[in-house]
């Protein structure tokens, strides 16, 4: 109970938490998209020919590229020519201890309850800040090095490890894979890179968060994970915006290479700016996640919680290349007001007895529209593949509504394919429940929504966990009426 | 020439011969058809709707086609019996497309006021009412096989059951495809059920001689207030054969209608089926069976559109695929804002027999109001390997426990017939069908190449 209250009280009077714009002096380039653009990205980032070279090919794919208009959204036409590409903090973002960060910066950090500082140490989270396209701080770095992981900002990567970068990066998101992609793949601004080795079992959860703060910018960020034989990492991304009341845009790609008996444990709090109550403003979120399970005995797992961003559109993927490898996909999708989510998953099973495990829960209030939409497709070769999806809605007002779009596409008889999907509203009878006993109607739906919910975020490592079952409160709040 | 063209061409060069006798509503139908068929054209492989089955190439095929119907003298007895025999029911056949009386007449109206018959016939003799209907529930707009077909269809049966009355007997209808070459069909079903009236409408399919036939068939149903239509469609066409069916089905408050495809033989099939309900309270449920071997490919489309409230929708379809044979599944509910207490429910189970069958199941839910209940379940899948072994650990061997499982699967549909004796006959279809006999060979005379 006291949780509760505590959470309704943290939420009065503001609707969007994160919604603080820091005044650090920002480097951007000029509006607009164009192979010089391109180049001038390329050659701020002081980037080598190759990557320069396959940036230019991304941006002449996209040229030929439609947007795609398949998904359940309405989106109004984006123009592409208005937004800036390439927006930095002034200062150089090198330094060796917190104390050179600019202060500023570090409050903002410390507003969004990052836990960049030393005393985090205590908490064990290694971070990456992504502060408007470029990676500001990497902590960690050191301990992590001992064990031979690299995790750095991509930048630093392309320049320390152009091996690992050259072989890896779109290998498992090719450029010619979608739009949005294509794009990300000419204008990449930053992100992150991830390399376990061989044998090692990362000792701490590794973190990014990401963060749009100038206005009119587009942020491009780009995630690698390579996971070699029998290692092990998790890996953590949170998001958030100011308020601003023009669409902001977000294409990411996060990349993810399993190797044999490894395990990548990927997991998503994405809290952009939704728009405000009339649907002004907000993040259009077009993410493109995959990951490959290359090795026998893989397993790639990704938990994401979606409660921000104006138009989300986004469907982590597992390929299940190798035998006995599995695929997991939980998320908690929730829209209010305005906002509009097509959201879902893709298992493509290859190897034999490969598993994946699909559980989809979406709430929808307000105006809102929240679509589930997801393939499972299973090979020919993949013998006894097994998946199991379940895809919940919970509808929470009389004007928004809740979609499921699934795909199964079987081609091996060994193969065992289920799907269950729902759609209810909160029974009139919990809530009487719960008001007989005291607690009122809005803290009767969090809960009940909470429960609703636990299955995908008892998924979480614990920090993000407790964060979540907070952004879900906050986004619901209101909406009941 | 694209495919599209060609049947344009098609269209006007032969617009005097289309619909000979239609009165102005009918020319002003066909004319529309052709335009929104025109703009829409065949759909293509990248079309959603037809992402599992690509028909171009079909209606590209060398086909003759019908203006008047053929005179083929043939005597039903001596080459065909029917699959549902003794089943005491009204029969009307339905030969290449053109309802098939000879010696009788062509639009029997009964004391009652049961109207039944050829379409062509009651379009010339009830203007009025047909074009209260006709073409009002399945717009040309909406698929494109539609259009085709109110552009081109010439005939098809009619079928009118006044308010209040109940037809003592379920009326048959035998769709039958005999030429000697490859021919195409495109007909038209019309049924008016006005308010409390109750109907039962069995049809069946077949194909009489081994030629290729494309079939692209429209049914049309209109349920009035609280009235009750069975509407059930038998496809066993043999499988050198295409066919597309449409049913657009209208309820209106408190109506009730179940439909059901029980799909045996066919190369190509297609099943559009969409559930219209635009009164409160109706309720539906729609059955679809199919079993599939070598080369075949069935497709079933389904859009149940619960429009006003307190609507009840069951769906519950199931597929049993050997060989290199395809099915898919694509099935829609779609819950409108203000149509609240919804209760919807699908599911959709296959089994794979071979490791080159395939199967594509694609539910999906589209829901705008809060108050609903609404569940959907696929499931893809082979024989339960344990009930197996428990059959065999009680001495029946292997095979034989596969055909009991495979047996008990298919009835979960069979099961919900309701007329008893048809319910049996199905069975006893299906069972045969499993053991991979050809159900028709028994009392046909005609010497199939199957």
């Amino acid at each position: 109970m006291t949780d509760q209250e505590k959470i309704l009280n943290e939420v009065t009077g503001s609707d969007y938490k994160f919604g603080f714009q820091t005044n650090i002096e920002t480097e951007t380039i000029p509006k607009g998209l164009n192979e010089e653009v391109v180049r001038i990205i390329s050659a701020k980032k002081e980037e080598p020919e190759w990557l320069t070279e396959s940036r230019l090919k991304a941006f002449r794919h996209w040229q030929t590229l439609q947007m795609p208009d398949w998904a359940h959204l309405r989106i109004p036409e984006i123009d592409y020519q208005d937004i800036i590409y390439y927006a930095a903090p002034k200062q150089d973002a090198k330094y060796e201890s917190m104390d050179e960060v600019d202060p500023e910066l570090l409050d903002t950090f410390n507003r969004l309850g990052i836990p960049l500082e030393e005393q985090k140490q205590l908490a064990g989270v290694a971070v990456d800040a992504v502060m408007d396209s470029v990676s500001v701080k990497t902590t960690f770095q050191d301990t992590l090095a001992d064990k031979g992981i690299i995790f750095c900002s991509f930048s630093e990567a392309v320049k320390n490890h152009p091996d690992l970068i050259k072989k890896y990066m779109g290998s498992v998101v090719p450029y010619t894979d979608n739009y949005f992609a294509a794009l990300n793949s000419a204008v990449f601004s930053d992100g992150s890179f991830c390399y376990i080795p061989r044998g090692v079992r990362c000792p701490m959860e590794l973190s990014t968060y990401f963060r749009i703060n100038a206005a009119n910018t587009g942020q491009f960020e780009r995630t690698l994970i390579v996971a070699e034989e029998d290692s092990y990492v998790s890996y953590l991304e949170g998001c958030t915006a100011p308020m601003r009341d023009e669409n902001q845009l977000h294409a990411a790609i996060v990349e993810i290479v399993a190797m044999e008996n490894a395990e990548v444990k990927y997991s998503t709090v994405q809290n952009w700016y939704p728009g405000n109550k009339e649907g002004i403003g907000g993040i259009y979120n077009f993410v493109t996640k995959r990951g490959i399970c290359k090795g026998d005995s893989s397993k790639i797992s990704w938990t994401q919680v979606e409660t921000g961003s104006a138009v989300t559109w986004k469907y982590p993927s597992c390929i299940l290349k190798g035998d006995n490898s599995v695929g997991e996909f939980y998320s908690v999708a929730v829209t209010n007001n305005y906002q509009q989510a097509d959201t879902g998953t893709k298992m493509i099973h290859i190897g034999k007895n490969t598993r994946s495990t699909i559980i989809s829960k979406g709430i929808s209030a307000g105006k809102s529209q929240n679509s589930y939409r997801g393939l499972v497709k299973v090979l020919k070769g993949a013998e006894n593949a097994r998946n199991y999806s379940q895809c919940d809605s919970l509808l929470l007002g009389d004007q928004c509504g809740a979609h499921t779009f699934p795909y199964l596409e079987v081609d091996n008889r060994s193969a065992v394919v289920e799907h269950e999907a729902t759609t209810s509203k909160i029974g009139e009878d919990q809530i009487f429940y719960c008001n007989q006993r005291g607690i009122d109607t809005e803290n009767a739906i969090s809960l009940i929504v909470n429960g609703y919910a636990k299955e995908v975020l008892n998924k979480l490592p614990m920090e993000f966990a407790v964060e979540a079952q907070k952004l879900l409160a906050i986004t619901l709040e209101g909406s009941v009426g | 020439m694209q495919t599209l063209d060609k049947y344009l061409e098609l269209f006007q060069k032969n617009r005097k011969q289309i619909g000979k006798d239609d009165p102005p509503f009918m020319k002003k139908l066909r004319d529309t058809a052709i335009a929104s068929f025109r703009q829409s054209g065949f759909p293509g492989r990248k079309e959603e709707r037809y992402r599992y089955t690509h028909l171009e190439p079909v209606f590209d095929g060398e086909l003759s086609f019908d203006f008047q119907p053929r005179q083929i003298h043939f005597d039903d007895d001596e080459i065909f019996s029917c699959d549902v025999p003794l089943l005491d029911s009204m029969v009307v056949t339905v030969l290449n497309g053109f309802f098939h009386h000879p010696g009788k007449e062509a639009l029997t109206r009964l004391d009652n006021g049961i109207i039944y018959g050829s379409l062509k016939e009651a379009i010339g003799q009830y203007p009025d009412l047909v074009k209260k209907f006709l073409g009002k529930n399945a717009p040309t707009s909406d698929e494109p096989f539609v259009a085709l077909n109110t552009a081109f269809s010439q005939d098809g049966i009619f079928l009118y059951v006044p308010e209040g009355v109940r037809m003592e007997r379920p009326i048959q209808i035998i769709n039958l495809l005999l030429s000697d070459k490859n021919h195409m069909v495109h007909h038209r079903n019309l049924f008016v059920l006005e308010s409390n009236a109750v109907a039962q409408v069995i049809i069946c399919d077949h194909t009489l001689s081994p030629h290729m036939f494309l079939t692209n068939s429209v049914t049309e149903a209109y349920t009035g207030e609280n009235a009750d239509l069975d509407l059930l469609r038998l496809q066993n066409e043999h499988n050198n054969s295409c066919q597309v069916t449409n049913t657009w089905i209208s309820q209106e408050r408190h109506s009730r209608c179940q439909h059901g495809t029980i799909t045996l033989h066919g190369g190509i099939v297609r099943n559009n089926l969409r559930i219209n309900m635009v009164g409160e309270g109706a309720e539906t449920s729609a059955l679809g069976l199919f079993l599939t071997d070598k080369m075949q490919q069935v497709d079933s489309y389904t859009v149940i559109d619960h429009r006003k409230p307190q609507c009840t929708s069951n769906q519950y379809y199931k597929g049993v695929l050997d060989d290199i044979s395809t099915g898919a599944f694509n099935g829609k509910i779609h819950v409108h804002p203000d149509a609240q207490k919804t209760e919807a429910f699908q599911t959709n189970n296959n089994i794979l027999l071979s490791d080159t069958a395939k199967m594509y199941t694609k539910p999906r839910l589209e829901i705008y109001a809060d108050d609903v209940k609404c569940s959907h379940g696929a499931t893809v899948g082979q024989l339960d390997e344990e009930a197996l072994f428990y059959l065999q650990s009680r001495g029946i061997s292997k095979e034989e426990g596969r055909l009991m499982l495979m047996d008990a699967f298919t009835w979960d549909v069979i099961s919900k017939i309701k007329h008893p004796s048809l319910q049996e006959r199905i069975t006893e279809l299906v069972g045969k069908r499993l053991r991979g006999e050809l159900s028709r060979c028994n009392n046909c005379a005609m010497h199939c190449q199957e």
